[in-house]
C-alpha cells in the first residue's frame, strides 16, 4: 500500500488489444475527469502495449492529462504477471490517489493482482464513484474527499457503498457502459509520457499457444435503441418477430438470461448482470419477467416498453409504457403504426 | 505422474433463487432467510480437480472458510470424491475482505505444502468479485489463469489450459504449480456418489459436534459437554470421519491482517434495492394504443 496522497492524480488503466482501445477506457477518462476537477488533481492514464502510443491522443481527447506510455515488445499480448508489474511499479513512482479499471475479463483478471501486491483495498465491479468526506464510525476519524465505491452486491439485491481509509491507492474495477462517454475533445492538450520499466522475463509465466477473437457481431452498447427478448418468448421462430422490429426501428436484439439459457438466442445479445449493461434511448423488453439481474443492465434506458401477458412482471416497475398483451399480437402493430409514421 | 490439487469452496446465500418468502414487507430483501449452497462456480473448480485426479491421478483437498455450518459444503466435497477436506474457522477471520480472505486461504494453502493446482470458482454469487482466485495466486507466489475452459494437456510439470476472454479465448501453457479460477461452462459437475454418502455422511469438523453437543445437552455443566465433544470427535476420528479444523494459529497467520483490521475496504452504506411501484403509462394492446404510443415516442424524439 501507498501513504494516502491527496494530491496524487485519478488513474485510468487504458485497456487495449490489438493496438485498439477498449471503449470503456475512454468511458473512464471522462469519470476520471469529474472525479479529478473534484479533487482538483489531473487526470493519469496508464497505457502498456507493443506499439500503442498513437492511441495517446484519444485518451487526452477523451479527458487525460497525462498518458503514462509503457511500450514493450513484451506487453503485445496482455499477460497477468508482466501488466501487473508495470502497473505496481508506476503506481509506486507516481503515487496517484485513486487507479480504474474497466470490469472487463482482462481488467478483472488484473486488478486483484495488482491489489492483493500493493495491498490495497480494491472493490469489483462499481456502478457509480464520486467523492465525499467519510467519517470511520469506530475511531470517528473524519476522512476528507474519498473514492466512494458504489456497487451492486448480494446478487444485485442491495446497493453497497465502499470506501477506502488509508490503504491507498483506492482502486476500483468499473462496469463497462455504465459511465456515459464524454465526447472526444480534439483540442484538449495533454502529454504523453514515455516511461521505464523492469520486466524481468520470469514475469511471463505464461507461453501463448493460440488466441482466437471472435468478432463482435451485436452491438448492443452502440445502439440507439434495443428490442429484447426474454424466456416468454418461447422459441426461435418468435424471436424473428423481434428482428423484424428492430429493423423497423433500426435497432438492435437483446436477450435475457433466460432466453439465453434456454438456446433461443445467442450469449453475445444478453443484457444485465452477466451480460452488456446498456443505456439507449429506448429499451423494449418482451416477454421479460424483469428478474433484478436483468433490470441491473438496462435500467438506465432513457425510455422503457414493457410487453408481457403477466400483469405482474417486475419488469413493468421499470417500464414507462407498460402493454399487457401478446407480443405476437403487439408487435406487428408496432411495426405497422412506425411505417405510418415513416411515410409522413 | 500423479497430481495434488486444493479446492478453495465456499457457503453462500442463494442470491440468485430470491423467493417471496425471503423478501421482507418493505420489498427487501431478507438475507437470514435465504438458504446456504454450494457457491456454484466452486462445483465446477471442484469437478476440474477430480477430473485431473482420475485422469492422472493424486489427490483432491477442500478448503472452505467460514463459519461452522460451512461443513457443509466440505461434506459435499468429500461426497463427490475428495480425498481430504479442511474447516477454516476462526472468529477473528470475520469480517474479512477480499484481501484478507486471500491471505488467510493462501496462508492455509502453504500450510498444506505441496501441491500441484488450486482450483477455485472464479467468483462467489453473494459478492460477484472474482478477486480471491488472482489475489490468492499473488499471495503464494504463483501464475493465475483465470475462466479456466479445459485442462487440455498435462505432461509432467507443463499444463496447457483453454481460457475464455470473453470475445473469445486463448490457450496457455505454464509450469506447475498455478491456481486456475474455473466458470461453469468448464464441466458438467457431478452429483454426490450414494456409496460415498452413507460412509461419509457423519463427517464432522470438531466446531460442529460442539454445536450439536450444546443443543443436545443443554443443562449439562462446560466439563460433562467437552468430555462428549473429545468422546465424539475421537469415534469420528477412529472412522476417519473427523474434518480437520484450522484457526488462525494452525496457518501462521498474522491477526492483524485478517477480519476488519486486514481488510483495506470498508462497507460504508448499504442501501436495499426496493421493488417499488412507480407509474407507468398502461397501453392498451389495440392498434389504436399502440399507436398512440408510437406518436408519443417519435414526439419526445425517441424514435426516428
Amino acid at each position: 500500500m501507498i501513504e494516502p496522497n491527496r494530491k496524487g492524480e485519478v488513474w485510468v488503466f487504458a485497456e487495449q488489444e490489438d493496438g485498439s482501445l477498449n471503449e470503456v477506457a475512454l468511458e473512464l477518462c471522462g469519470k476520471a475527469r469529474e472525479l479529478a476537477d473534484r479533487l482538483g488533481v489531473e487526470v493519469g492514464a496508464v497505457l502498456p502495449g507493443a506499439g500503442v502510443g498513437h492511441l495517446g491522443e484519444h485518451l487526452i481527447a477523451h479527458g487525460a492529462d497525462n498518458v503514462y506510455l509503457v511500450d514493450y515488445e513484451q506487453l503485445g499480448h496482455y499477460q497477468t504477471g508482466p501488466y501487473a508489474s508495470v502497473l505496481c511499479q508506476l503506481i509506486e513512482r507516481r503515487r496517484p490517489q485513486i487507479v480504474v479499471f474497466g470490469a472487463t475479463p482482462l481488467g478483472r483478471d488484473l486488478a486483484p493482482r495488482v491489489a492483493s501486491q500493493m495491498r490495497a483495498g480494491l472493490t469489483a465491479d462499481c456502478t457509480d464513484l464520486e467523492i465525499a468526506d467519510v467519517t470511520d464510525p469506530r475511531t470517528k476519524t473524519e476522512h476528507k474527499n474519498l473514492l466512494l465505491q458504489i456497487r451492486p452486491a448480494f446478487g444485485g439485491n442491495i446497493i453497497a457503498t465502499i470506501v477506502n481509509y488509508d490503504w491507498w491507492p483506492q482502486m476500483a474495477t468499473v462496469r463497462e457502459g455504465v459511465m456515459a462517454m464524454q465526447p472526444a475533445d480534439a483540442s484538449r492538450g495533454g502529454r504523453i509520457l514515455e516511461e521505464e520499466v523492469q520486466l524481468d522475463g520470469a514475469l511471463a509465466a505464461l507461453k501463448l499457444i493460440k488466441r482466437h477473437v471472435e468478432p463482435r457481431t451485436v452491438n448492443l452498447k452502440g445502439a440507439r435503441v434495443i428490442v429484447a427478448g426474454g424466456g416468454g418468448v418461447g422459441t426461435k421462430e418468435n424471436f424473428k418477430l423481434l428482428y423484424n422490429l428492430a429493423g423497423a426501428i433500426g435497432g438492435a436484439v437483446g436477450a435475457s438470461r433466460a432466453a439465453v439459457d434456454s438456446g433461443l438466442i445467442g450469449k453475445e445479445h444478453q443484457v444485465g448482470q452477466t451480460g452488456t449493461t446498456v443505456r439507449p434511448a429506448l429499451y423494449i423488453a418482451v416477454g421479460i419477467s424483469g428478474a433484478i439481474q436483468h433490470r441491473a443492465g438496462m435500467e438506465e434506458s432513457a425510455k422503457v416498453v414493457a410487453i408481457n401477458t403477466d400483469p405482474d412482471a417486475p419488469i413493468f416497475s421499470v417500464a414507462h409504457y407498460g402493454i399487457v398483451g401478446d407480443f405476437r399480437q403487439v408487435i406487428p402493430m408496432m411495426i405497422k403504426a412506425i411505417k405510418e409514421r415513416a411515410k409522413e | 505422474m500423479a497430481y495434488d490439487s486444493i479446492v478453495l469452496v465456499k457457503q453462500v446465500p442463494d442470491t440468485a433463487n430470491v423467493t417471496a418468502d425471503a423478501m421482507k414487507e418493505d420489498g427487501t430483501v431478507n438475507r437470514g432467510a435465504l438458504p446456504a449452497i454450494f457457491n456454484p462456480e466452486d462445483l465446477h473448480a471442484l469437478e476440474a480437480a477430480l477430473e485431473v485426479k482420475e485422469r492422472f491421478g493424486g489427490t483432491v483437498t477442500a478448503i472452505t472458510m467460514g463459519p461452522p455450518k460451512a461443513g457443509e459444503v466440505l461434506r459435499a466435497c468429500l461426497f463427490r470424491g475428495a480425498d481430504r477436506a479442511i474447516l477454516l474457522t476462526d472468529r477473528r477471520a470475520a469480517g474479512s475482505d477480499t484481501l484478507a480472505t486471500s491471505y488467510i486461504l493462501a496462508q492455509a494453502v502453504k500450510t498444506i505444502g505441496r501441491y500441484d493446482f488450486v482450483f477455485a470458482g472464479r467468483q462467489a454469487i453473494d459478492g460477484d468479485t472474482a478477486q480471491v482466485g488472482p489475489q490468492c495466486a499473488e499471495k503464494l507466489g504463483i501464475p493465475q489463469i483465470t475462466y479456466l475452459e479445459e485442462v487440455v494437456s498435462l505432461e509432467g510439470d507443463r499444463v496447457r489450459i483453454r481460457r475464455t476472454i470473453g470475445h473469445g479465448w486463448e490457450g496457455v501453457e505454464a509450469r506447475l504449480p498455478i491456481l486456475a479460477t474455473v466458470i461453469e461452462t468448464a464441466n458438467e459437475s457431478r452429483p454426490p456418489a450414494a456409496r460415498r454418502v452413507m460412509r461419509m455422511k457423519h463427517a464432522r469438523a470438531t466446531v460442529e459436534i460442539e454445536g450439536a453437543v450444546r443443543n443436545g445437552m443443554p443443562d449439562a455443566d462446560d466439563a460433562a459437554r467437552q468430555a462428549e465433544v473429545k468422546k465424539r470427535a475421537e469415534a469420528l476420528q477412529q472412522r476417519g470421519l473427523l474434518i480437520e479444523q484450522w484457526g488462525l494459529d494452525a496457518i501462521g497467520a498474522a491477526p492483524a491482517r485478517c477480519g476488519l483490521s486486514g481488510s483495506p475496504t470498508k462497507v460504508h452504506r448499504i442501501q436495499a434495492i426496493v421493488l417499488k411501484k412507480e407509474g407507468h403509462t398502461q397501453v392498451s394492446a389495440t392498434e389504436e394504443g399502440v399507436r398512440d404510443m408510437v406518436h408519443e415516442l417519435v414526439v419526445d424524439r425517441t424514435l426516428g
